[in-house]
């Protein structure tokens, strides 16, 4: 049940080593991102500067939507299915979970920060944005069962139909709320489009943008999931504990000696 | 004669409390044991496990031929259960309840009539709504609905609490008939003067773990007539 | 499978005849929501009339919610959550049963929420066949996964509170669709043209979110319930 070495790392050097370079790469691939964008690409006609945001938000985006949900759906069908459960997929669902809501937050505020210069308020129910505030919601819901005290499997089969719900439901809500957004629309100021053509170095930022922020988050990924086995080491360190006390309720002075419980009776026939 | 439970070094932990913590036991197919231990020892984890509800962080553990880690569902079937709490729905009559347990475990409904007269649930109380009954007619409705269905091997907690004697009395025939029909049974109880008369073992428990077994008589006599139960008080065995 | 469902619905629907919460306590909730959405828009009919099919369905939603959650206290008198587990029941089978059971209510519910908008708010029904297939489909959905999330919560002592959270964004969708679906049949909708073929989008959103949830529930619910 125990892991015997007691090292910080819970995977082998090799391993770590990896991780460490995906995070120098991540971070190399952002600070160029930022970089390029804020200085060497050229602003826009129409939103000038604002357009810069085009280098961060679809990046966050497409990481949060997509990669970090479907990260997360996938291990909880891998661990619901029988097969292929292990403890792996439910660390992995969790933590792609817990990356994926900050992602998601950043998402909105991102994307809210964008819209407020050009629709004029700092929330329009645009469908996009409706779409990810609902996932940021379910995201949320999940990490709310996870904190439900209950013992690790029961907890993981919780988690794992919360996550295969929501990934269910997130295109359906996809499409309800892009045929809401289509229906109602007239031509608002609302269709001023948030894209801007992009062409140039501006579409190498961009494509620099989406890799440097999926290896920022393969990196959090990682060491959010080894933060959880260091958790579940802990645990399992307490319930250890725990053993020995039950344990040493059988053989305390409490019980008296062993069959003791049962020699007292057979006096008394 | 056939194991109807096994159980190999079984932890089981709930929430983050060992509530057994590395449990041996082994009970043949027809025999009575009784699990008795303080508070808090680990006997309804013990029978709850064998009922394929709780499940075994580690060990083994088998129940009629089914192992608990894969087919926990295929054994519930073919367990019944009795437990502190009776699993009673209160809007619905006495009848309907045992009338939606039989039907669940696929039983027919030819003996329901004679089991609740047997129970005093007969006649009047028939019909009423669970609800309204007292805590001991509850507790017989529970009985009734684990009678009615027939399972192989009975888990029983503490069963004598909250009833009167005539039901302790046909609680004892009821056990001594279904063992004679070739089930199981195990049960946890507080009370010697009781459970013993009924088994064939004392099976002690204490801190999750067993610590200690005592046999009341060989397993291969089969129980006495229920005549013979009664007229031996607090008594360890029968000659 | 199907036996089961049948005699877990029977059994819920039965439970329900006998004991009437939904009919004297969420039903009354769904209409009240209504009257205090009447006070929220003011005095003037015409709000109310424009916001009436949001509104309805807002109001099933939560009332949809205290019946799952009541469908799942039944189960849970005593304390003993695992009757239903020890029955030896089919757990697809007890899925669709309690869903069916809830969906009936729910039915009987919008029937009275429908009266409801149409006294109170003046709302003119056009075309009732619109609304009693939007109004079907979205009930199965809610219903279906209201008993999967229901379920899921059951055990918890944070039920009360965990449910609502999670059931409602799941049941997001079936709002914004079933709102349409009741606008064209209001003939309220502003810029589409022909009722049934605009409507149909909706409808067949509303057909899919059911049929995605009843089937997602009839594979899950069997190891949803193991966890104890």
């Amino acid at each position: 049940m125990n892991p015997t070495d007691t090292e910080v790392t819970p995977w082998s050097p090799t391993a770590t080593w990896v991780v460490r370079g995906l995070g120098m790469a991540a971070a190399v691939a952002v600070a160029a991102t930022v970089w390029l964008g804020l200085w060497v690409t050229p602003p826009d006609q129409a939103q000038h500067n604002l357009v810069r945001l085009v280098y961060v938000h679809p990046p966050i985006a497409w990481v949060a939507l997509y990669l970090a949900f479907g990260v997360a759906a996938a291990s909880s069908v891998l661990w619901l299915w029988p097969r292929t459960r292990s403890r792996f997929w439910d660390r992995l669902a969790v933590s792609a979970v817990e990356v994926g809501t900050v992602f998601t937050a950043l998402t909105l505020i991102t994307g809210s920060i964008w819209g407020r210069p050009t629709w004029g308020v700092w929330w329009a129910w645009d469908a996009r944005l409706t779409s990810t505030a609902l996932l940021l919601v379910l995201l949320l819901g999940y990490l709310a069962v996870r904190r439900v005290p209950a013992d690790p499997d029961s907890r993981a089969r919780r988690s794992a139909v919360v996550a295969l719900v929501a990934a269910v439901d997130v295109p359906i809500v996809h499409f309800s709320v892009d045929w809401w957004h289509t229906l109602h629309q007239g031509a608002t100021v609302l269709n001023a489009n948030l894209s801007p053509t992009i062409h140039g170095s501006m579409a190498w930022t961009l494509l620099l943008g989406f890799v440097a922020f999926t290896l920022l988050f393969a990196w959090m990924l990682a060491i959010r999931y080894r933060i959880e086995v260091l958790s579940e080491r802990l645990l399992d360190s307490e319930l250890d504990v725990a053993l020995h006390e039950r344990w040493a309720e059988g053989t305390g002075p409490v019980a008296g000696e062993p069959g003791g419980a049962l020699a007292s009776t057979g006096r008394r026939a | 004669m056939a194991t109807a439970v096994l159980l190999r070094t079984a932890v089981c932990v709930t929430g983050r409390f060992p509530a057994l913590a590395g449990v041996d036991l082994a009970v043949a197919q027809g025999e009575v044991v009784v699990l008795e231990g303080p508070n808090g020892a680990g006997k309804t984890s013990v029978l709850r496990v064998c009922a394929g509800l709780l499940p075994l962080s580690s060990g083994e553990g088998t129940v009629l031929g089914c192992d608990l880690r894969l087919h926990a569902p295929a054994v519930r079937r073919r367990v019944g259960m009795l437990g502190h709490a009776a699993a009673l729905y209160d809007d619905l009559t006495v009848f309907e309840n045992v009338r939606f347990a039989v039907r669940a475990a696929g039983g027919d409904m030819a003996h329901v009539d004679s089991v609740l007269d047997r129970l005093e649930l007969g006649g009047r109380l028939r019909r009423t709504p669970v609800g309204r009954l007292s805590a001991g007619q509850r507790r017989r409705v529970a009985l009734a609905l684990l009678v009615t269905r027939r399972p192989e091997l009975w888990l029983l907690d503490e069963p004598h609490a909250g009833l009167d004697t005539g039901a302790r009395a046909v609680l004892g025939e009821i056990v001594a008939e279904a063992v004679s029909g070739g089930a199981t049974v195990l049960l946890a109880s507080h009370e010697p003067e009781e459970s013993w008369p009924l088994a064939d073992r004392v099976v002690s428990l204490v801190g999750g773990r067993v610590v200690g077994e005592r046999a009341l008589r060989a397993p291969e006599c089969r129980p006495p007539a229920p005549e013979q139960l009664r007229a031996v008080p607090g008594g360890v065995h029968v000659a | 499978m199907w036996r089961d469902t049948v005699l877990v619905a029977g059994k819920d629907l039965r439970i329900e005849l006998r004991s009437r919460v939904v009919m004297h306590q969420v039903v009354p909730v769904g209409v009240l929501v209504l009257v205090l959405f009447a006070f929220a828009l003011g005095p003037d009919r015409a709000p109310m009339a424009k916001a009436a099919p949001g509104l309805f369905w807002v109001a099933v939603l939560f009332a949809s919610v205290l019946a799952v959650q009541r469908s799942f206290a039944v189960e849970a008198s005593d304390g003993a959550r695992d009757g239903l587990r020890l029955s030896g029941l089919d757990p697809a089978g007890v899925f669709l049963g309690k869903s069916a059971a809830v969906a009936v209510q729910l039915v009987v519910l919008e029937v009275v929420l429908t009266a409801g908008v149409v006294v109170l708010y003046g709302s003119h029904i056009r075309s009732y066949g619109s609304i009693i297939v939007a109004g079907l489909a979205g009930t199965a959905g809610l219903a279906a996964a209201g008993t999967l999330y229901g379920a899921l919560a059951a055990g918890l002592r944070v039920r009360e509170t965990l449910l609502p959270f999670l059931f409602l964004p799941v049941a997001a969708p079936v709002l914004l669709a079933g709102t349409r679906a009741w606008q064209v049949a209001l003939g309220t909708a502003g810029n589409v043209g022909n009722v049934g073929s605009a409507g149909d989008p909706w409808v067949r959103l509303l057909l899919v979110f059911a049929a995605v949830y009843l089937a997602l529930g009839v594979v899950i619910f069997g190891p949803l319930q193991e966890a104890s």
